[in-house]
């Protein structure tokens, strides 16, 4: 294509940002209909950022997530239907009913467990780039975390261990102004996060996190720099929360213009229009969408006909 | 009169407490955000706008700001700190734990650091992360104040007493027991609502309450437990059970009098506690009990907690784990049968 990329890149990038969309509308509705137990947060509008750092990464890389963790599991190819299992709490879920939305992961497919302490994730993911490096492993660590998270003393903690030690790691922050109900304005006074990277003499990068091309390219960068060895990059992605905080939060914060705006800046709309301008057809993302749907059906059906734990199975697992 | 939700009867006190003294000011996160919740549970929702200037809204900076709130405390100010779920205090642990605690006793009793600390408690449907009692881990930390009210009443007189106290108090309020309305109520919850009077009261920290009167059982529990142990008891009436049940109300002191009257009537002791059962609030009443009451006991010490995991997820395992009615309907009466 034009582009440079194949149609088949293309058409995973899309598949891979619909799956998330279509996978966190079914749980909302599930959710808001009383059927699914629990909290979530979900990451409408945000999926370019976890499709376009993943897609960059190799088998053997790991990442770390957050309380909103769907959409990094989704794009790290995680099975959907251990996920939605898990998200009933049953037992053939990815954490066997242990761990729940905020905790989803699966080590085998390169994802810690889910660290729903904000910034609690930071030092862990800089950890495992430390065991890459001793153990002279070309393998990379990502970090995921939001904007909020940058004020932890976790995040200041780690990016100066990662800088001394060279670390191969990448800090992904998915800036989408908001920390639960507070505005990024009110508790950072930096314009750019990725400014903080220079503090500990770290590369900052910010880019427009909606975009999902421009997030991989950049992702694939710092990857790299990572793999070959010459130390840790913080990305800051810029992108918006077109959904609540959490359950059922009607996000009443965020000014109605700034909503609508955003609205019209969503990552899948807009890679939609650019596929469109590299002549695939509308049909061929409709059809996508279609075969994307059928999975979360099947995935739904699979969870609520799993079997639950049994009761006692809440004391197995604590210790080897 | 007017009957208030826990949530409510917090947001009074702190309202009160407030327009009496302007040194008290609120800070946490997203406590007084407008459109936002008023913290995670509505407590300080609409307070910005009586008190722009003392609610302040933080970054998500936990150690940070437990140490602004002390700070503040040396010169003159009187923090309530807010963390949105109680699991995060650890995140503060450093400032709560070595500096908190002990800045009074290290400086010899010359200073002063009159700081509440609120923290939501509960195993509510959230995971190993935020479910987490955080009780026992403060009991055990000498220099620290500690209340538990179960009961909308109980809320505002014991905020309002930890607010005037010149020491660190802290506050464990359980999700269950908010009655927290809208987009931020509680499945599940338990009405734990009261009539307020519209003078005003305080209740003392270190006074405990008889919840229940009886002669057969004493039972000791706090927070959600303290309403199931009532459930429970009610049901083993019918069949000519009597229950006490004491709410001790605060951890820290303890109000051991009124424990040690009842089970001087009953002879028999439960705890029951959301806490897992290692080293838990049981532990510490059961071996205070062994050692000046063990005259008095009829039967062993019943101790009924949560296992010795961390929080499961699935409602399932939930269920199982955190204590409930039938439990405690079965201790009372297995303890019954074995003494009576
Ligand atoms: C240590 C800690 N403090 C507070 C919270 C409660 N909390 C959960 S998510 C959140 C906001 C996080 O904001 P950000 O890091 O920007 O991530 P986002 O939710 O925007 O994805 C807060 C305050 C928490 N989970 N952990
Ligand atoms: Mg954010």
């Amino acid at each position: 294509m034009k582009c440079g990329y194949s149609k088949e890149q293309l058409l995973e990038f899309y598949r891979k940002m619909v799956l998330i969309r279509e996978f966190e509308e079914r749980v909302k509705f599930l959710f808001l209909e009383g059927i699914m137990p629990g909290t979530i947060h979900q990451y409408q509008g945000e999926e370019a950022c976890a499709v376009g750092v993943c897609s960059a990464l190799q088998r053997g890389d790991i990442i770390t997530s957050t309380h909103r963790p769907h959409g990094h599991c989704i794009a790290m190819g995680m099975d959907i239907k251990s996920m939605m299992a898990e998200l009933f709490g049953k037992q053939t879920g990815c954490c066997k009913g242990k761990g729940g939305s905020m905790h989803m992961g699966d080590i085998e497919k390169g994802v810690v467990p889910a660290i729903a302490i904000v910034g609690g994730g930071i030092p862990v993911a800089t950890g495992i780039a430390f065991g890459f490096k001793m153990k002279k492993q070309p393998r990379v660590a990502v970090c995921f975390m939001g904007d909020g998270a940058t004020n932890e003393g976790t995040f200041h903690e780690s990016l100066n261990m990662a800088s001394i030690w060279n670390l191969p790691v990448v800090y992904a922050v998915e800036n989408n102004f908001y920390g639960a109900s507070t505005h990024v304005s009110l508790v950072m006074k930096v314009e750019k996060i990725s400014e903080r990277a220079c503090a500990y003499k770290i590369p900052g990068i910010t880019v427009d996190g909606n975009d999902v091309i421009k997030v991989y390219e950049t992702a694939c960068e710092a990857v790299e720099r990572a793999r070959k060895g010459e130390g840790p990059t913080l990305i800051e992605l810029l992108t918006y929360r077109i959904t609540g905080h959490s359950r059922r939060d009607p996000a009443l914060y965020q000014p109605p213009e700034e909503k609508k705006k955003a609205l019209e800046n969503e990552p899948i709309k807009k890679f939609s229009e650019f596929l469109i301008s590299m002549d695939i057809t509308q049909e061929e993302l409709e059809k996508i969408r279609e075969t994307v749907k059928e999975e979360i059906e099947d995935a739904v059906k699979y969870a609520m006909n799993s079997p639950d734990p049994l009761p006692q199975d809440t004391l197995n697992d604590l210790f080897v | 009169m007017a009957r208030l939700t826990i949530a409510e009867a917090l947001r009074q006190a702190i309202r009160e407490e407030m327009k009496r003294d302007e040194s008290v000011y609120c800070i946490g996160e997203d406590i007084g955000i407008p459109g936002g919740w008023g913290g995670a549970f509505t407590v300080t929702l609409g307070l910005e706008k009586e008190f722009p200037d003392r609610i302040i809204n933080t970054p998500i900076s936990e150690a940070g700001f437990f140490g602004v709130a002390l700070g503040s405390s040396l010169v003159g100010l009187r923090p309530i700190v807010d963390v949105q779920y109680g699991d995060f205090l650890f995140c503060a642990m450093d400032q709560i734990a070595n500096q908190i605690a002990k800045l009074r006793y290290m400086s010899g009793g010359k200073i002063k650091t009159p700081i509440v600390i609120r923290a939501p408690v509960g195993v509510t449907g959230r995971g190993a992360q935020h479910s987490q009692m955080m009780e026992p881990f403060f009991q055990c930390l000498p220099g620290i104040k500690i209340v538990c009210p179960a009961t909308a009443y109980d809320a505002k007189g014991l905020l309002k007493s930890a607010v005037r106290n010149e020491n660190p108090v802290m506050i464990f309020e359980h999700k269950l027991l908010y009655g927290a309305k809208g987009a931020r109520s509680e499945p599940g919850s338990i009405d734990a609502s009261s009539e307020i009077p519209d003078e005003e009261y305080l209740i003392p920290i270190g006074k405990g309450t008889v919840r229940r009167q009886g002669t057969d059982i004493t039972i000791v529990a706090t927070l959600l437990m303290m309403h199931r142990a009532c459930e429970a008891a009610e049901i083993v009436e019918k069949e000519g059970i009597s229950v006490e049940v004491i709410d001790p109300r605060s951890l820290v002191p303890f109000d051991w009098e009124i424990v040690k009257q009842s089970i001087a009537k009953t002879g028999r002791l439960i705890i029951v506690e959301e806490s897992p059962r290692r080293g838990g609030i049981g532990a510490e009443i059961a071996a205070t009990v062994a050692e000046e009451m063990l005259d008095f006991l009829v039967a062993p010490v019943k101790r009924i907690a949560a296992p010795d995991t961390p929080a499961p997820f699935s409602p399932v395992m939930e269920k199982f784990y955190v204590p409930d009615t039938v439990r405690i309907v079965q201790a009372i009466k297995e303890m019954m049968s074995i003494s009576s």
